[in-house]
């Protein structure tokens, strides 16, 4: 097989401006893509979960949270345009990379086998996909109000918006809050393998920091898994109760 | 011991290839893998059918050439172990085992259990050297090497060259290869010049063959004959940001 | 055959200067005008091709092999002597060369040998600045360790894997000419034929193993590093693909090929396990730095290791050699292992195999420090054997390992062919009857990255670009009789496959020409191999064409080669009546059954011509003087 060499030339041209988008075209910079866009993502899920955890501390405090994150204006929507470039980011990164890797092996093994890969790892593009179909779901859900318009329009005492009604009244539904399970299960997949997986693709090699790549992922994973499955379950079986003026 | 081998057969680089069915039968438990299809292939060419075309030269583990994909997995399942150092004491008498080439589009295959192994050569050409000309170099004792870094040059530089991390990689990815060299070259004092240089037009190089993307499951460390550590890919994944990020 | 040493006149310290200093140089600009055309990519190819390419002329090189990264100088474990004395325990350049002359048993040409100890010490420069990564003490420099027939501590080494070490350090220098447009690899390529025109060497025929293209390559020289011919006793430590072909085509074209039975056997090698087996392992010769060699003492004794007490061991290195003990030359250790095997106290299946034992070793050292160093010898002998070494001792029993016999060359490395050049094993030059451990990695190495390259271009300069192409007359008829042997392999259709019959040709010659042999042997094996030959053109089956890949096609050709070559081999230590290093003529033994040697009548170079196909070889000698290390009787008790 007859492929060209990378010349000094095409080497030294790597040295000249551009040299940036060049480099995150490569293997390696689609990959970098991935970690640095999947640790943003994963930054926010962490954000997000302990936001929504303050279900548990009443109405109130819930809706009060809401309503002061919509008062910021157009910092909330900074926040929004920026979280939308990372998942458009991870996205394209990740299909870029899936289909690199159909084309690099074109007949499969008849025989298959793995040594130390996970189940995780090897499902990351389905695991990927079902989060993201979730991700659109839980907007029309719960941000856009389009799947329950009823719930949407609530009010609470102090004439806001009552999203703590809306989201335990949903959950009540007992496949809205199975989705919302399997889907928190998938994306602990996703966060098990990805989250130690983006420490390696950034280079972390120092023995301190081994965990990150190691026990770090599976971790947070559970952590985010545990937290996120915790507020439908509550509201499912009772332990979180509608608030008062829904 | 009686094996039955599912063995692909492949006539050509562009012939479709198909499972095929033999039996190997007295094999002695102290025999390697290869010994044990050289009886196959003897046994074959008696019954006036064309022995099975597979890579050996060294036959202990070190020229890198055997590269065999049993039962699913590149070497075999005995860990740390070249094909030819695989001996059939590890197998259970009557076991059927499935001999397969590797495969990724970058290795094509040249016939049965052979494939093209020359993406590797190109790569090393692209930039995993360190330009020295003959004759111009001082003593080699004047630039003093740390025995880590030596040691650690040497835990990579143990790399044969094989291409088993492809075979077993899901994604059909030679970053363990790529990172063995260059993480090789970047320990040493000698490799520092052309640290730079090197990764990207490695790198580049490595693309260019349509070698797949690393998503880390590491499957080509736990298959590597010669315990290439995965250290080695977050170093040059990390080189090679450093190297193409960086204003020069 | 004219056979002119072409050794420079001077004292022995300045020769090689001198002769640098008179050597004709090709302009640079000239230099990429010549192609030249290089056989095999080891240790001696790989260096050479590098360096040549580096100077600016045109490298075509050839290998067998899918890489050029993956010849057989790879699997050398132990290390590379070198006269740096960076020990200070006495080392010098003379040193070196004295201990390489007499550990040839005095066969060596003393000029060449003077010459490879003093390019020693650039090699280890020329691959430390490579990025070799050698083994080092804490305080960054360089380690040493010492090696079997020395004693001092010379040899470098990169764990257990040096050649592979020195090999891709080469191998690397070649990638960086390849990609700058000066040298084109050609793997899966095997030489089949020399083309000689008007007495030159002019080109070569190849097959390429995957189309089965038969072609000619033109060049204004051809270098052949292709190894040694050990394979000739099917069960050897060579690669499987290690073959006498180039070197005995060329002989065959007008080359002499000088001393072919001085072949060495090597004492530490995994004893065979059985008759299906394949190959023979080696286990480092660097274990008998800290392995105690020993049998029981008793005959016939079947205990295991650990139930036979100390007094029923016999330590028969240490207390046949007590100055050398377990460091004695490879020769000397092989024989005195066969005669204790001959002497029904062998051990293991079979009985032929002595233990190799690290008790004392881990008591003195500690098992993590036995373990940095021979780490992972001790895990390929598990591998292969199932044993652990750690806990009982090693099995070890001598295998063909090196053949310091091959083609015979001048001082420049030239052949008496003019314009072909022969490096590394495949010459006969610098080890004489036995080499010493650890040198030929050191040789190799010699040749390629310091010799040849200043050698070859006194001739090129002298001979001028040559203008012969590759369709003239002696390329087609090459390639005619390439193909036509080819297509007469394919058709014999007979029973039996090729292994077959080499494995019937090395049973033969390690029976009978192996670590010791008679005249009755050699008779034997020179009747034998003819009727061997004669079945084998009659009997032979080979599937498949030749027009794709066809791995038995490749072998039957080897195997071929292999059974004329024996011949010579056996002839060859027929007519040496005598015994020196690797070759060992029973009649030929002191009482104590040391190797006699003969200096009135045999202290010469014996050099064959090729007479034709039904002509006998005519025999040429090339005498040995001794002027710097005196002829003596070589002892190490």
């Amino acid at each position: 097989m007859e492929v060209a060499h990378a010349t000094h030339a095409e080497v030294a041209a790597q040295r000249q401006p551009g040299r940036v988008a060049r480099t995150l075209r490569s293997s390696i910079g689609s990959k970098t893509l991935m970690a640095v866009t999947g640790l943003g993502l994963l930054a926010f899920v962490i954000v997000h979960m302990l936001d929504n955890l303050q279900i548990f501390l009443g109405q109130e405090r819930y809706n009060g949270f809401a309503a002061f994150l919509r008062s910021t204006g157009p910092l909330l929507w900074i926040l929004r345009i920026g979280l939308l470039a990372l998942f458009v980011l991870h996205v394209g990164a990740a299909v870029k990379v899936w289909r690199a890797n159909k084309e690099a092996r074109l007949e499969p093994y008849v025989f298959r086998a793995s040594v130390r890969t996970g189940y995780a790892a090897r499902t990351m593009i389905v695991s990927g996909m079902i989060v993201f179909a979730f991700v659109v779901y839980h907007l029309l859900h719960l941000t856009f109000g389009l799947t329950h318009p009823e719930l949407f329009a609530l009010r609470d005492p102090a004439g806001h918006h009552d999203v703590y009604s809306m989201v335990v009244l949903s959950f009540r539904e007992w496949p809205v809050t199975v989705s919302y399970i399997v889907a928190q299960v998938l994306l602990c997949m996703h966060i098990s393998h990805g989250a130690s997986s983006a420490f390696q693709t950034l280079g972390i090699t120092h023995p301190r920091w081994l965990w990150l790549k190691q026990g770090f992922g599976p971790g947070v994973a559970t952590f985010i898994a545990a937290g996120n499955i915790a507020i439908p379950l509550a509201c499912w079986i009772g332990i979180v109760q509608p608030g008062t003026g829904a | 011991m009686d094996f039955t081998l599912h063995v692909w057969r492949q006539a050509g680089p562009d012939q479709p290839g198909h499972m095929e069915l033999y039996q190997a039968r007295d094999i002695s438990p102290d025999m390697s893998f290869l010994e044990m299809l050289d009886l196959v292939n003897e046994d074959l060419e008696k019954q006036g059918i064309e022995p099975i075309a597979f890579d050996h030269d060294c036959r202990e583990g070190i020229c890198g050439m055997c590269s065999l994909v049993i039962n699913g997995v590149a070497h075999g399942q005995q860990p740390a172990t070249t094909t030819c150092q695989l001996h059939m004491r590890h197998f259970r008498d009557k076991d059927s085992i499935y001999i397969e080439p590797w495969r990724a589009a970058a290795f094509p295959v040249v016939k049965d259990l052979v494939v093209d192994r020359s993406a590797f050569d190109r790569v090393i050409e692209a930039g995993g050297f360190i330009s020295v000309n003959t004759g111009s170099a001082q003593d080699g004792n004047c630039l003093p090497v740390p025995k880590d870094a030596a040691d650690t040059a040497m835990d990579a530089a143990a790399c044969i060259g094989c291409g088993a991390c492809v075979a077993a990689c899901p994604n059909g990815s030679s970053m363990l290869f790529v990172a063995a060299k260059v993480a090789h070259l970047a320990h040493l004092p000698q490799g520092q010049p052309e640290k730079r240089r090197r990764v990207l037009a490695m790198v580049e190089q490595m693309d260019r063959e349509g070698f797949g993307h690393c998503t880390n499951h590491y499957e080509c460390e736990a298959v590597c004959p010669k315990e290439i550590s995965r250290q080695f890919i977050a170093e040059m994944n990390r080189e090679y940001l450093k190297a193409g990020l960086q204003a020069h | 055959m004219q056979l002119d040493a072409r050794i420079p006149a001077g004292p022995i310290e300045a020769k090689w200067d001198r002769h640098k200093a008179e050597l004709k140089l090709v302009n640079p600009a000239n230099k990429r005008k010549y192609t030249i055309l290089m056989v095999g990519t080891g240790l001696a190819g790989g260096s050479a091709a590098a360096s040549l390419a580096e100077l600016g002329y045109n490298v075509e090189v050839f290998c067998f092999q899918d890489s050029a990264r993956r010849a057989h100088s790879i699997a050398a474990q132990g290390g590379i002597n070198a006269a740096k004395n960076y020990q200070n325990d006495g080392d010098s350049v003379r040193r070196l060369f004295h201990d390489t002359v007499k550990g040839g048993d005095f066969r060596a040409r003393e000029a060449n040998v003077y010459r490879l100890a003093q390019v020693s010490a650039s090699i280890i420069d020329q691959c430390v600045a490579q990025g070799v990564p050698f083994a080092r003490e804490y305080g960054g420099l360089l380690s040493n360790r010492s090696f079997g027939g020395a004693q001092v501590s010379r040899t470098f080494y990169a764990r257990g894997q040096t050649g592979q070490q020195l090999l891709l350090g080469c191998y690397q220098a070649l990638a960086r000419q390849v990609a700058a447009g000066r040298a084109r690899v050609h793997p899966r390529t095997e030489m089949l034929d020399l083309v000689v025109v008007d007495g030159r060497a002019r080109g070569i025929v190849t097959r390429d193993l995957v189309s089965g293209a038969i072609r000619s390559w033109a060049g204004d020289a051809v270098v052949l590093a292709t190894g040694g011919y050990s394979n000739v006793f099917f069960l050897s430590t060579n690669a499987k693909g290690c073959n006498v072909t180039a070197i005995w085509r060329a002989y065959k074209r007008g080359a002499g090929l000088a001393n072919p039975c001085f072949t060495q056997i090597h004492p530490t090698s995994i004893p065979q396990a059985g008759d299906y087996q394949s190959k023979l392992t080696l286990m480092s010769e660097s274990l008998r730095n800290d392995g105690r060699v020993w049998v029981p003492a008793r005959p016939g004794d079947t205990r295991k290791p650990a139930d036979i007490p100390e007094g029923e061991r016999d330590y028969f290195l240490e207390r046949m050699y007590p100055a050398y003990g377990n460091l004695c030359p490879r020769d000397i250790a092989s024989r005195a292992a066969k005669r204790v095997c001959d002497e029904d106290r062998g051990v293991g299946p079979g009985g032929r195999g002595v233990y190799l034992d690290f008790r004392d070793a881990i008591q003195r050292l500690g098992r993590a420090v036995i373990e940095e160093r021979y780490g992972n010898l001790f895990q390929m002998y598990e591998r292969i054997t199932g044993e652990e070494p750690y806990a009982t001792p090693m099995r070890i029993y001598p295998a063909p390992h090196y053949t310091m016999g091959g083609l015979w060359v001048d001082y420049n490395l030239m052949s008496t062919i003019p314009g072909l050049y022969v490096i590394g094993e495949a010459n006969f030059s610098d080890h004489g009857a036995n080499r010493l451990g650890a040198s030929a990695l050191m040789q190799g190495l010699a040749d390629g990255y310091f010799i040849l390259p200043y050698t070859i271009g006194d001739y090129l300069a002298g001979a001028g670009p040559s203008r012969i192409p590759a369709d003239h007359a002696a390329f087609q008829g090459a390639q005619a009789e390439v193909a036509g042997r080819q297509r007469r392999l394919l058709a014999i259709n007979g029973r039996r496959s090729v292994d077959s019959f080499h494995i019937e040709l090395g049973k033969l010659m390690w029976n009978k020409c192996g670590m010791t042999r008679s005249a009755a042997s050699l008779k034997e094996c020179l009747e034998r191999i003819p009727q061997l030959r004669a079945q084998f053109w009659e009997d032979l089956r080979v599937l498949g064409t030749g027009d794709t890949l066809n791995q038995s096609l490749e072998k039957a050709g080897r195997v071929a080669d292999f059974l004329e070559f024996a011949e010579l081999l056996a002839l060859d230590a027929l007519q040496r009546e005598e015994s020196c290093g690797g070759h060992f003529r029973e009649e030929h033994q002191t009482p104590e059954g040391e190797a006699r040697r003969d200096d009135q009548n045999h202290c010469h170079v014996s050099v064959w011509e090729h007479q034709g196909p039904d002509r006998p070889p005519q025999m040429h000698e090339e005498p040995l003087q001794f002027e710097h290390v005196p002829l003596a009787t070589r002892s190490y008790k």
